[in-house]
C-alpha cells in the first residue's frame, strides 16, 4: 500500500489508518464529528497527498486541454483554476478535476487518487500534442480549510491572501518551502490547498499545526473529508459521479461548455442535453430518525424512484442527510419520499442544495 | 482499553451485567473504538423476546452500519431511553451510562458460553493482529 509522506506525522498524531484506493490514509484522528466540527468553527488540516497531479506541458497544452476537458480552459488566466470533468467519448464521466493554468504552456490537472491511472492513460490518448507528465509522486497537497484557514496561512506565508479570489493559485514561499497556494477546497468552507515538493510536506504540516494552535486547529482525516463534502453537496467520484453518470443528471451542466469546440464527449453531451435526463441528483433529507446511506433504495408512494448514492448523519444539522438519484418526476424540492433503511420506509423529502451554506441560511 | 472484572463478554463485542435473573447489555470499549462516533442506536422494545446470538438493534457510526447481537435469550424488561437522543452516550461511557438493554434470562446456561475480562481481552488482541 501506499503513504503519503505525512505518514508518520499521522502515527504521532494516533491517527486510525485505512485503505483508500490503494493508499494507507487517516479516516480520523480524535473523532470524525470533532473534526467536522472544527473545520466549521476555526480550521482543520488535511493530508491528501494520496490525490493526483498530471501536467500537460508544452506549445500544444493549452489546446489539448480544451479538447480533454468539458469546461472552457480558454476563460483561464495564468494563476487560475477551475472545475471541470473529464468524459469519455459516450458523455460518462472519467474523473472530476481541478485544473490549473500555471502558464500558456503549463497546465497542471489535480485528480482523484483512485483514477490517477486511468486518468493519465486517457489523457495520453485525448491531450495530443501536449506533454502528460504524472508529478504526482513528487507532489504532496495539503488543505487547511475552516473560518481561520486564511488567519493561520498568513502566520506562514508573505503571500497576500487577502487579494487572492476563489479559485485562484500563486507560488509563495510557506514556512520557508515553495508552495503553489491555491484558494480551493472541498468542504464548504473557505480555504487553501498547498501543492509541496513530497520533501517538504512534514515541515508546512507542522508549522501550520503549530501556528493554528492559537486558533484551535484539528488535523482532519478523511472522514470527515467526507462528511463536510457532503453538507456542502459536492459530489464525490464513484458515489455522485461515474462512467453511468452524466454532467448534466449529476447537475454539472455548468461545467460543461460546448460552446467552447470539439472536446472529448461533446457529441454525445448535446445529444443527452436534448433528450433530458433520465434521472437527477437530488439532496433528500430525512424527516425519520435514521441514517441513510449510498446504495438504499428511494421510494415513493412506496414504489423504487432512486438510489443514494452518499448519506450521512450531517453532524452540523443533526439530521439524515443524503444525495441520490431519482426519477425527474420525483426531483422537486418538498417531493415526500421515503428511504429504505434496512426493512423500514424512513419518511423523506427533497430539499434545496447544498444541506449547508458557509455564513447561515 | 478497559475490560471491568465483573462483566462477561461475547464474541460480537458485548458486554453482559449478570444480576439475578437480568443481564444488563452493552457494547465493548472496543467496539465503540472499532466504531467510532455513533450516531444512531436502534434497540428492540421492552416485552420483546430476544434470542442469543440473533441480532436485536443497530447501532450505526458516521461511517458503519452495526447490528448488537443478543448475548443471551430472554426477554427484553427495559432500554435505556436515553441513548436514541444521546447516542454519544455509547462512546463516551460504554459500560456505565452507554448501556443498552435489560433482558431477563431465559436459559441461564447462555452465561456458560460468555467469556472473562481476561479471556475477551486476549480476543481483542487476537482480532487487532
Amino acid at each position: 500500500m501506499s503513504r503519503t509522506p505525512l505518514y508518520d506525522a499521522h502515527r504521532a498524531l494516533g491517527a486510525r489508518m485505512v485503505d483508500f484506493a490503494g493508499w494507507e490514509m487517516p479516516v480520523q484522528y480524535r473523532g470524525i464529528i470533532e473534526e467536522h466540527a472544527a473545520v466549521r468553527t476555526r480550521a482543520g488540516l488535511f493530508d491528501v497527498s494520496h490525490m493526483g497531479e498530471i501536467e500537460l506541458r508544452g506549445a500544444g497544452a493549452l489546446a489539448a486541454c480544451q479538447r480533454a476537458t468539458a469546461n472552457d480552459v480558454g476563460r483561464l488566466r495564468d494563476g487560475a483554476a477551475q472545475y471541470s470533468l473529464l468524459l469519455d467519448p459516450g458523455g460518462g464521466i472519467v474523473d472530476d478535476v481541478i485544473v490549473h493554468r500555471l502558464d500558456a504552456e503549463r497546465l497542471m490537472l489535480c485528480v482523484n487518487a483512485a483514477n490517477r491511472a486511468a486518468d493519465l492513460a486517457y489523457l495520453r490518448e485525448h491531450a495530443r500534442g501536449a506533454d502528460v507528465v504524472d508529478v504526482s509522486d513528487a507532489t504532496a497537497l495539503l488543505a487547511l480549510q475552516g473560518p481561520r484557514a486564511t488567519a493561520i496561512l498568513s502566520g506562514c506565508t508573505a503571500l497576500a491572501l487577502a487579494e487572492m479570489p476563489r479559485f485562484t493559485f500563486a507560488a509563495a514561499e510557506v514556512a520557508g518551502r515553495r508552495a503553489l497556494v491555491a484558494h480551493t477546497g472541498y468542504t464548504g468552507e473557505d480555504g487553501w490547498e498547498l501543492y509541496l515538493a513530497a520533501g517538504d510536506a512534514r515541515a508546512v504540516w507542522d508549522a501550520l499545526l503549530e501556528v493554528g494552535a492559537a486558533h484551535g486547529i484539528s488535523p482532519a482525516g478523511l472522514g470527515a473529508r467526507d462528511t463536510l463534502r457532503l453538507e456542502a453537496a459536492l459530489p464525490l467520484y464513484g458515489h455522485e459521479l461515474g462512467p453511468d453518470t452524466s454532467p448534466y443528471e449529476a447537475r454539472l451542466g455548468w461545467v460543461v461548455q460546448p460552446g467552447k469546440g470539439e472536446f472529448v464527449g461533446r457529441a454525445a453531451l448535446l445529444a443527452a442535453r436534448a433528450r433530458g435526463p433520465r434521472r437527477l441528483l437530488v439532496g433528500i433529507e430525512l424527516v425519520d430518525p435514521g441514517v441513510p446511506r449510498a446504495e438504499y433504495r428511494v421510494l415513493r408512494d412506496g414504489e423504487p424512484v432512486g438510489v443514494l448514492t452518499s448519506g450521512t448523519k450531517s453532524p452540523t444539522l443533526g439530521k439524515g442527510i443524503a444525495l441520490g438519484y431519482v426519477d425527474p418526476a420525483a426531483s422537486a424540492v418538498d417531493t415526500a419520499l421515503a428511504v429504505e433503511i434496512r426493512a423500514r420506509a424512513a419518511a423523506a423529502r427533497v430539499v434545496p442544495l447544498p444541506f449547508y451554506r458557509r455564513g447561515g441560511s | 482499553m478497559e475490560f471491568p472484572d465483573d462483566l462477561k463478554y461475547s464474541r460480537e463485542h458485548e458486554w453482559v451485567l449478570v444480576e439475578g435473573k437480568v443481564a444488563t447489555v452493552g457494547i465493548t470499549a472496543f467496539a465503540e473504538e472499532q466504531l467510532g462516533d455513533v450516531v444512531f442506536v436502534e434497540l428492540p422494545a421492552v416485552g420483546d423476546k430476544v434470542t442469543k446470538d440473533e441480532a436485536m438493534g443497530v447501532v450505526e457510526s458516521v461511517k458503519a452500519v452495526s447490528d448488537v447481537y443478543a448475548p443471551v435469550s430472554g426477554t427484553v424488561l427495559e432500554v435505556n431511553d436515553d441513548l436514541p437522543e444521546s447516542t454519544e452516550l455509547v462512546n463516551e461511557d460504554p459500560y456505565g451510562d452507554g448501556w443498552m438493554v435489560k433482558i431477563e434470562l431465559s436459559d441461564p446456561t447462555d452465561l456458560d458460553e460468555l467469556m472473562t475480562a481476561a479471556e475477551y481481552e486476549a480476543f481483542v488482541q487476537e482480532q487487532q493482529e
